[in-house]
C-alpha cells in the first residue's frame, strides 16, 4: 500500500524536470545536478524508508508458517533457502479471501468507472457549457473537496439502511463515487478548460453536436487527465477499508477480510502476508502500466 | 452558395459594450469579401455571427434565404479557417479534413475521393497519414483550407487565415487562397487587420472601425476615394500624409490652391470639377491628404510646375531597390483628429504628432533621386491625385453632398 505512494510522489517529482531539459551546457548541467543534489537525497531516504517495510512483508510473506515466528527475513535470502509459495497457494485456494478479492475488484473497478464517466461529463458541462449559476455550483463543487469523508458515514449510514443499500457491492461504489467526485470534477473541468476554444468551435460548424464534440474530441483529448483521475481513485478505492468496514458486513473487501484476521493473540501471518503483498502488488501493476499517461496528466493540469 | 446578408445587425455585450453597430451589408453569390480594420473594430465579431459562434443582438441576418439568426452552427451549412487553425490534435491529416463528412454521413468512398481531391489541390496527398503537430505552419494552414473546402458549403468564413505565418508565405498562400475562392466560387468572408491582404484579394473590401462599417468598396475605389479621413489613412502603405492646410480661391480666374504652412499648391481644374464641393471651403482650413506614391523628387520631373511643388527637409531615406521611401519634415502643422489619433495608435502608436508647425511626410520617390538625409529636397506633386478631407466630421469633399457616408 505504502510501496504504491511512494512510486507516486517520486514519478511527479522527477518527471517534469526530465521532460523539460533541453539542451544545455555542461556547466549548466552540472550548476543543476548540485542544486538538485539535496532533493535527489530526500527521494532516496523516502524510498529506503518505504522500501523497507515493503520488502519484510514479502519475505515473510515467503517463510513457511512453522518459521514466521521463530526466524527472520535472511533466512529467505540465505543459503540454504527456505523460502516457499506454500502460502500464497494457500491463499489462492482460501475462498474468503478470493471472495473479499472479487469484491475488491468490483468496487475499484465499478466506482472508478461510474466516476470517470459522470466527472468527465461534469467537467465539461463546466468548463464549455454556458449555463445560469455555473461558477456558484463550481465554487459549491470546490468547497466540498474539503468535506472530509469521516463526517458522512454516519447519516449515510442510515440513508443506506432506509435504501436497502447497506451490505451492498453498490453501495460502496456510489459512496465512492460521490466523494470522488469534488476532485473528479475540479480535475476534469481544468483539463478541459484548457483545450483551446477553436477546436471546439470548428467542429461544432463542422456540423458536430455537443454529445459528439464530447464523445470525438474532450475524450480523446482529455485522456490524459482522464487517465490520472482513474488512477488516483482506482488507487484510494482499492485501499480504502473504512467505508467498507462501516457499510459492509458480508459484503467485504480484501482490506476487511485482511484485517479480519488479526486476532488478540497470535495473528494468521502467514494468510495476512501473502494477502497484503498482494493487496499491494495489483494496483502498484496498474499505476505502473499507466504511469506514462499519470504524470502527463498531472503535467497537464498545472503547466500549459 | 448563397448571399450573406446583415440586415441592422448588432451586437450588444451584456456590460453594454456594442461591438458591432447596425451593420448593413450585402455580399453577392460567390463573392469575396474582405473586412478590414484595426483590432477592435468589430470585424472578427461580425464574421463569428455569421458562423453563428456569436449570438446577434439585434437585426437580421440572411445565408440565402434563410434568417440565421436562431440557426445553431452546424446547421448553417457554412465552413470556418481559424487564425490558429483549430485543427483536431490527435486525428490524422487526412481525418482532419474528412470530421465533418463523416459527420454528415456522406458515404465512405465519396468522403475518400474529396478528401483525395482536396490533399491533391493542396498539395497536401504526401501528408494525409501525418499528425497535426508534425507539420509546418504552412502545412497545417492547408489542411484547415482543406478542411473548409471538401464541406463543399454555403460560404467560407476566413479569420485572420494568414496572419500565423512568415511573410514568404503569406503572399504565397494569399494567391492561392483567391485562386481557390475564384476556382470553387464560394461566397466568401475574409477577415483581416492587413490591408494589404483586404486590396489584394478581395472583390470589394469593407473598412470598418468601432463597430461600424466605414466603406464598402472595391479596392480601387476605396484606394481612390476614401469616404472619410480614416479610410483615406487605413488604405495605402505607406500611410496617405495627413496635413492641416488651407484653401484658397485665386480671384478672378476660378483657380484654387491650397497652402501647406508657407507653401502654395495650385490645383488642377479636373481636380475642383471632380470634387465641387470643395468650392464651399475656400478660405478655410481642411485636411489635405497627399499620398506617398503622388511625390516625386522635382530633380527628376524637370517638368514639373513651380507651384506644384513641396521643399522638404529630409530626415530619413529608406531605400528598398524599386523605389526609395523618404520620409521628410515640412513647414505645417499636422492633422489632429480623432481618425488620424486612431490610425497612429492602430500603427503602434510609435508616431507622435508633432509639436510647433512641422510635420513629417513619406514620399516614395524613384530610385534615383538624390535625396540624402539631413538634406532639403524638392518634391513634384501630383495635384489630380490630392485627397480632402473636413477636419471637424472627417467625411471626404468629393460633391456638394458626401454620398454613402457613415459616422
Amino acid at each position: 500500500m505504502s510501496a504504491s505512494g511512494e512510486a507516486a510522489g517520486g514519478a511527479v517529482a522527477v518527471r517534469p524536470r526530465a521532460r523539460a531539459a533541453h539542451p544545455e551546457s555542461r556547466a549548466a548541467r552540472i550548476g543543476r545536478l548540485v542544486a538538485r543534489g539535496p532533493l535527489n537525497i530526500l527521494l532516496i531516504v523516502i524510498a529506503v524508508l518505504w522500501l523497507v517495510p515493503t520488502l519484510g512483508l514479502l519475505f515473510t510473506s515467503l517463510l513457511p508458517a512453522s518459521e514466521i515466528t521463530t526466524s527472520g527475513w535472511w533466512k529467505v535470502v540465505g543459503q540454504p533457502s527456505i523460502a516457499t509459495f506454500e502460502n500464497y497457494s494457500a491463499l489462492f485456494d482460501n475462498r474468503d479471501i478470493m471472495d473479499a478479492l472479487w469484491t475488491t475488484v468490483q468496487i475499484a473497478v465499478g466506482n472508478t468507472v461510474l466516476l470517470v464517466i459522470v466527472a468527465s461529463l461534469a467537467g465539461y458541462a463546466f468548463a464549455w457549457l454556458d449555463f445560469p449559476g455555473r461558477d456558484w455550483l463550481f465554487v459549491v463543487v470546490i468547497g466540498l473537496l474539503v468535506v472530509p469523508l469521516q463526517v458522512a458515514l454516519i447519516p449515510i449510514f442510515s440513508l443506506y439502511n432506509d435504501t436497502g443499500l447497506f451490505d451492498t457491492v453498490l453501495g460502496l461504489v456510489l459512496f465512492h463515487v460521490a466523494f470522488g467526485l469534488p476532485f473528479g470534477i475540479f480535475l476534469m473541468r481544468n483539463f478541459f478548460a484548457g483545450i483551446p476554444r477553436d477546436i471546439l468551435e470548428s467542429a461544432r460548424i463542422d456540423g458536430a453536436s455537443e454529445a459528439r464534440i464530447f464523445v470525438r474530441l474532450i475524450l480523446p483529448l482529455g485522456l490524459p487527465a482522464i487517465a490520472s483521475l482513474a488512477i488516483f481513485q482506482f488507487l484510494w478505492t482499492w485501499n480504502d477499508l473504512i467505508v467498507a468496514l462501516t457499510f459492509g458486513r458480508d459484503t467485504q473487501p480484501l482490506t476487511v477480510a485482511i484485517f479480519s484476521q488479526t486476532r488478540q493473540f497470535g495473528s494468521n501471518i502467514d494468510l495476512i502476508a501473502p494477502a497484503s503483498f498482494l493487496s499491494l502488488a495489483i494496483p502498484l501493476v496498474v499505476f505502473l502500466a499507466f504511469q506514462r499517461y499519470f504524470v502527463q496528466g498531472m503535467l497537464a493540469g498545472s503547466v500549459k | 452558395m448563397a448571399e450573406v446578408r446583415f440586415d441592422r445587425v448588432s451586437k450588444v455585450y451584456p456590460d453594454g459594450t456594442r461591438a458591432v453597430s447596425s451593420m448593413e451589408l450585402e455580399i453577392g453569390d460567390e463573392e469575396f469579401m474582405v473586412l478590414v480594420g484595426p483590432s477592435g473594430c468589430g470585424k472578427t465579431t461580425a464574421l463569428r455571427m455569421v458562423a453563428g459562434l456569436e449570438e446577434i443582438s439585434e437585426g437580421e441576418l440572411r445565408i440565402g434565404e434563410r434568417v440565421v439568426n436562431d440557426v445553431p452552427s452546424r446547421d448553417r451549412d457554412i465552413a470556418m479557417v481559424f487564425q490558429s487553425y483549430a485543427l483536431y490534435p490527435h486525428l490524422s491529416v487526412y481525418e482532419n479534413i474528412a470530421f465533418g463528412l463523416r459527420l454528415k454521413k456522406v458515404p465512405k468512398d465519396e468522403i475518400d475521393r474529396r478528401v483525395r481531391d482536396a490533399a491533391s489541390v493542396l498539395d497536401l496527398t504526401e501528408w494525409l497519414k501525418r499528425k497535426p503537430r508534425n507539420l509546418s505552419g504552412g502545412q497545417r494552414q492547408r489542411v484547415a483550407m482543406g478542411r473548409a473546402i471538401v464541406r463543399h458549403p454555403q460560404a467560407f468564413l476566413m479569420d485572420e487565415p494568414l496572419s500565423n505565418l512568415d511573410a514568404k508565405l503569406r503572399v504565397q498562400m494569399r494567391a492561392e487562397i483567391a485562386r481557390l475562392q475564384s476556382d470553387l466560387g464560394v461566397t466568401t468572408i475574409y477577415v483581416t487587420h492587413d490591408q494589404i491582404e483586404a486590396m489584394t484579394m478581395g472583390d470589394r473590401v469593407a473598412v470598418m472601425r468601432k463597430g461600424r462599417l466605414q466603406q464598402v468598396a472595391t479596392p480601387q475605389e476605396l484606394y481612390d476615394r476614401p469616404v472619410n479621413l480614416f479610410v483615406g489613412g487605413f488604405i495605402g502603405s505607406p500611410a496617405m500624409n495627413l496635413v492641416q492646410a488651407r484653401l484658397e480661391a485665386s480671384d478672378g480666374d476660378g483657380s484654387y490652391a491650397v497652402t501647406v504652412g508657407d507653401q502654395r499648391l495650385s490645383l488642377p481644374q479636373e481636380l475642383i470639377a471632380a470634387r465641387p464641393a470643395l468650392r464651399d471651403w475656400s478660405g478655410r482650413e481642411l485636411v489635405l491628404g497627399i499620398r506617398p506614391e503622388s511625390l516625386q523628387d522635382a530633380a527628376l520631373a524637370a517638368d514639373a510646375p513651380a507651384d506644384r511643388r513641396l521643399r522638404a527637409h529630409v530626415t530619413l531615406r529608406e531605400a528598398l531597390g524599386s523605389e526609395v521611401d523618404v520620409h521628410a519634415t515640412i513647414a505645417a502643422r499636422s492633422a489632429e483628429t480623432e481618425h488620424v489619433r486612431e490610425l497612429i495608435e492602430d500603427r503602434g502608436g510609435l508616431e507622435t504628432l508633432e509639436e510647433g508647425g512641422e510635420t513629417t511626410i513619406v514620399g516614395r520617390l524613384a530610385p534615383r533621386t538624390t535625396a540624402a538625409e539631413g538634406e532639403t529636397v524638392e518634391l513634384a506633386v501630383d495635384t489630380a491625385a490630392l485627397h480632402f478631407f473636413d477636419p471637424d466630421s472627417g467625411l471626404g469633399i468629393y460633391a456638394a453632398q458626401t454620398e454613402g457616408a457613415v459616422s
